[in-house]
């Protein structure tokens, strides 16, 4: 039966996911700081003409696009590592007074089976510092729940003028390979 | 020109400019027609306010170093439109890192003006990293954005205006002004009121 249920995640290409929910969502932009995580929605994203593919130089200038995409009536969407969810905290401050759509997903480092511990710091504080600064935040940690969480966060977040992320889990991501 | 423009810094470096600050945002913004404007927090907002409150502008007020980077999306949603970021070099600076990424996108609609005093105007007038020689129009060309300048004199402020209304090009212009602060003129705090009442012109409903 567990070995089953693997089958069945492992079936899910809860990647592709990422990217068919914010199409989905009419999601024009999709700005990002890269991660293995995200790599096959940036992909995705790069690939399709009718979606504006933004590589950041640092996850925060993510936050200000998103506001001035929004200004002209389009919607978007944040991909970073915790490690960038750190590097946003003080540009949070835009949404919060300005309450414009900010949703994100971040990919977990510093969780699970983590091998360099200084992604722990920021890790373990991802979802706590998203919430301080005001950001409704899930988890997922199974291929299966990534789809109806991002789409639940995506429903919140442009339908509320309201900041969201979805976590998406080391187990999830697995275990990242240092030594071959 | 005065006493405060020959100023130079530790350095050795030129602070700022002879020109005054508010003439030139005046200037830039003078017969502004659809100009969407966004503004840096702290004193290029005021110059912005001072020049006239308007619909079609987006005054910062927190999120330092983010000015750019709306000027980016907007500028990519709203292609048919100029838009033109006013923003301090202190403000431009703390988020450099913009200027790569709009230098990979280059949207033809998009000009930063970025208003360089050399100093730290709103917070004592330290002298900044521009003050201290950082030319951030010559970063700005590295980076290969379509136009830069550097503009000392007035007749450049009013060649930058009709370079910001012709869309030819992603374009930054770092003009050298006066390192003083004339009396604040605020803008409205409201951030959900100036959101949307900005996209109220482009004519999007409250959600």
């Amino acid at each position: 039966m567990e070995r089953q249920n693997e089958a069945v995640a492992e079936a899910i290409d809860w990647q592709a996911d990422v990217f068919r929910v914010l199409k989905d969502h009419d999601v024009k932009h999709v700005v990002y700081v890269p991660d293995a995580g995200h790599s096959t929605a940036i992909k995705m994203a790069e690939a399709d003409n009718s979606i504006n593919s933004v590589v950041l130089t640092t996850e925060e200038e993510g936050i200000g696009y998103l506001a001035g995409a929004w200004l002209a009536g389009e919607r978007g969407a944040l991909l970073m590592q915790s490690s960038g969810v750190g590097n946003c905290l003080n540009t949070l401050a835009l949404q919060a007074m300005s309450r414009f759509p900010l949703l994100m997903a971040v990919t977990m480092r510093g969780d699970w089976a983590e091998f360099n511990a200084w992604q722990n710091p920021m890790g373990q504080k991802t979802e706590a510092a998203l919430q301080l600064m005001g950001v409704m935040t899930w988890r997922a940690d199974k291929p299966e729940d990534v789809a109806p969480l991002l789409h639940g966060a995506a429903t919140m977040a442009f339908n509320g003028d309201s900041a969201t992320a979805l976590l998406l889990g080391q187990r999830l991501i697995g275990e990242k390979k240092w030594v071959k | 020109m005065g006493e405060v423009s020959n100023a130079l810094s530790t350095t050795g470096h030129q602070l700022g400019g002879p020109l005054d600050r508010r003439e030139v945002v005046a200037s830039l913004l003078k017969d502004r027609g659809d100009l969407l404007v966004v503004t840096g927090l702290g004193s290029a907002s005021y110059d912005v306010m001072a020049a006239g409150d308007h619909d079609g502008n987006y005054y910062l007020w927190a999120a330092m170093g983010s000015a750019a980077m709306v000027g980016l999306g907007l500028a990519t949603a709203k292609p048919d439109r100029s838009v033109v970021v006013v923003t301090g070099d202190g403000e431009l600076m703390m988020g450099f890192g913009a200027l790569a990424t709009i230098g990979i996108r280059r949207p033809a609609n998009l000009t930063l003006a970025v208003l360089d005093n050399g100093h730290f105007g709103e917070t004592g007038l330290q002298e900044s990293h521009a003050g201290r020689g950082v030319e951030i129009d010559r970063v700005a060309a590295e980076l290969g954005f379509s136009w830069t300048n550097r503009i000392d004199e007035m007749a450049g402020v009013e060649e930058l205006r009709e370079k910001i209304a012709d869309r030819s090009g992603c374009k930054l212009a770092t003009i050298k002004i006066k390192a003083e602060n004339p009396p604040r003129v605020l803008p409205p705090r409201d951030g959900v009121y100036i959101k949307n009442r900005f996209r109220a012109a482009l004519g999007h409903a409250p959600i």
